[in-house]
């Protein structure tokens, strides 16, 4: 396996394992992601991604093994603390406040307010910085939106997804986890998303995208890991010319044989 | 950051997997959004629109109506329920509700009125009345959420009893007469200062107090982080876990705020009848309950505004007037109430239906 490791990886995994009961999850898996780099996680279900990632952002705590993150151990920290380091995780549901505006969604739970010296919860919102701020990073990332003011649930899958996934960054120096982010999206939509992500890693943010399609993973992803029943089982850049062989791994059967 | 004419960008193509270029691109009809918005934006005006309608019937109907001293009657006979509509309309927001703002109404009052004939102090009488309400609610907030009680509906129907069972306890079954002189103003009292009404005057002081609760409410909703808190945890309370916003504490306080203003709306009870009364709240949670829907705001959570509550309680408190200046059997009132909140809640339907028509076109002039 050829990982990369030196000052540019912002994440190293060593030696996973997770087991539930009797079911191994996760069965020795090491893995790098560098700065400005996207690792596509592939697999089948079953296969240990969802575990891994879950691993990554503090939900689930591995047996043995260790995770680090620009050097600094997080193996044991929970959810808030990996947070806290820089790790955001979109997930499939997304987790957005749909009776909010984009900002108040950007800043839930971390208000821009003030004076400093009242209690949290009483402190003044500045909504005009909230608004700036969020409109900002919308514009780095290119993401247009029809209306600032609008709740969310009145955007498109494709425009909820941009806001998770903008939320994300913005917040994020480090790393950003992206679990099945075009799964519910059309084709234009799924474009769109992708184009973010590109841009993340321009931004030198170091990104993990979990993906069924495998189109969208050889559009944007620099390596694609393949796990089967919780071991890292091959790992190669996802190219046309590598297709065969990423399918190979994903199924089970050796490269010859597949397809 | 650049808004397109119609907003049907989400992100501007960039390199890479390219979408078809402008020439191409099927964009939804525009006549459709616009007329979209068009009923989104009347929808949003639902309540104050049953409100101008109800006022415009009455007063073709009443000669009476539309007299100062009516209007003046309709705000003094709102006023309560707009408190605990309030109240209320905060619990809602964050998925809950409290059944107990009635009795709490009742027990503050008779707590304050017995204060006040054992020991003839306004100020003391004043404040026992507004920690009992506040405590209530407090102890609402912890058996929901330290008690884990499956839903606020348990814990706040066990106070509703209970509170209520204690007020009847502690006033022997009987109406305490007599409230403090201050108690009796802002319950009672009219301002003179506002021409129109003679001597006496016809603007209650009690409109005055619900206007103050009001802009306060307003204020602390939309300004502080505490109201913001409160939309996330109504919206989604398991997003608002994950982003580290203290829910439970959330949860407690809106009880906390909703039973202090029940207590507020027993002195307005206290002073209207000068004295407090062990059944002067029964029932007056529905019509709490009822303002809120009728305001639109979402029993699923992270919706309904202020100004829309206060329409909702004064819908009710008009039409009571209105049936009683035409002489109609007093039943009718509750049938009446009845229908006001299923067109209401209809209509809040209709509201979702347009809502999710309009997030299909944005997909569809996205792709």
């Amino acid at each position: 396996m050829n990982a990369v490791t030196g000052p540019a990886s912002v994440l190293q995994v060593r030696a996973a394992c997770k087991r539930f009961g009797a079911v191994t999850a996760l069965d020795g898996v090491t893995l790098d992601v560098a700065r400005g780099e996207v690792l596509a996680l592939l697999g089948d279900n079953g296969a240990g991604k969802s575990t891994l990632i879950k691993a990554i952002s503090g939900v689930h705590r591995l047996d043995s093994g260790s995770i680090t993150l620009d050097g600094i151990d997080i193996t044991a920290a929970n959810a808030m603390a990996v947070r806290a380091h820089g790790v955001e995780t979109v997930y499939q549901d997304l987790a957005l406040f749909d009776n909010l505006d984009p900002a108040a969604n950007f800043f839930a739970g971390r208000e821009l307010a003030g004076p400093s010296w009242l209690p949290r919860p009483l402190r003044v919102l500045r909504h005009r910085g909230m608004t700036d701020r969020t409109r900002e990073l919308l514009d780095r990332l290119q993401v247009t939106l029809p209306d600032l003011e609008a709740t969310v649930a009145l955007m498109s899958g494709g425009q909820r997804q941009a806001v998770a996934v903008a939320r994300a960054v913005a917040f994020s120096s480090r790393l950003v986890i992206l679990d099945e982010p075009t799964a519910a999206l059309g084709l234009r939509e799924s474009a769109r998303v992708l184009d973010l992500v590109r841009r993340l890693k321009d931004d030198g943010v170091a990104v993990i995208l979990i993906s069924h399609s495998m189109d969208h993973v050889m559009a944007v992803a620099d390596r694609a890991l393949v796990l089967r029943r919780g071991r890292a089982v091959g790992e190669t850049a996802p190219t046309p010319e590598n297709h065969a062989q990423l399918v190979a791994w994903i199924v089970g059967a050796t490269g010859s044989q597949a397809i | 950051m650049q808004v397109s004419g119609h907003g049907n960008e989400v992100l501007a193509p960039a390199n890479g997997v390219r979408p078809p270029g402008p020439g191409t691109r099927v964009r939804a009809p525009l006549s459709a959004r616009r007329g979209l918005t068009l009923a989104l934006a009347t929808l949003r005006v639902g309540p104050a629109a049953i409100l101008v309608l109800l006022v415009i019937v009455l007063s073709v109907l009443s000669d009476v109506f539309l007299s100062l001293e009516n209007i003046g009657n309709v705000l003094k006979q709102s006023a309560v329920i707009c408190i605990l509509a309030l109240g209320q309309l905060l619990v809602v927001v964050t998925r809950g509700i409290d059944l107990s703002v009635g009795s709490n109404l009742s027990l503050s009052a008779v707590i304050g009125a017995l204060v006040w004939r054992d020991h003839g102090s306004a100020t003391l009488a004043v404040l026992a009345a507004l920690v009992t309400g506040t405590v209530i609610g407090l102890v609402n907030g912890l058996l929901y959420v330290k008690g884990r009680l499956p839903h606020p509906f348990i814990a706040t129907l066990a106070m509703l009893s209970a509170a209520s069972g204690l007020a009847l306890y502690l006033s022997h079954s009987e109406t305490i007469q007599g409230a403090p002189p201050i108690v009796d103003t802002i319950g009672a009292g009219r301002i003179a200062a506002i021409p129109g009404g003679g001597e006496v005057g016809w603007f209650p002081v009690a409109a005055i107090v619900v206007i103050v609760v009001a802009l306060l409410l307003t204020l602390v909703t939309r300004g502080l982080i505490w109201g913001r808190w409160i939309y996330a945890v109504g919206g989604n309370p398991e997003a608002a876990v994950r982003n580290g916003i203290p829910v439970p504490s959330v949860l407690i306080s809106v009880y906390v705020v909703c039973g202090f203003l029940a207590a507020i709306a027993a002195l307005l009870t206290m002073g209207k009848g000068d004295a407090g009364s062990p059944t002067s709240g029964a029932l007056a949670e529905l019509d709490a309950i009822a303002a809120v829907i009728i305001g639109g705001a979402s029993f699923l959570g992270g919706r309904g505004r202020v100004l829309n509550a206060l329409t909702g309680a004064l819908v009710i408190a008009v039409m009571r007037n209105g049936l009683n200046l035409l002489g109609i059997d007093p039943n009718w009132q509750y049938m009446a109430t009845g229908a006001v909140i299923v067109v209401a809640v209809e209509l809040d339907v209709l509201r979702g239906h347009f809502e999710r028509r309009f997030r299909s076109l944005q997909a569809v002039s996205d792709s």
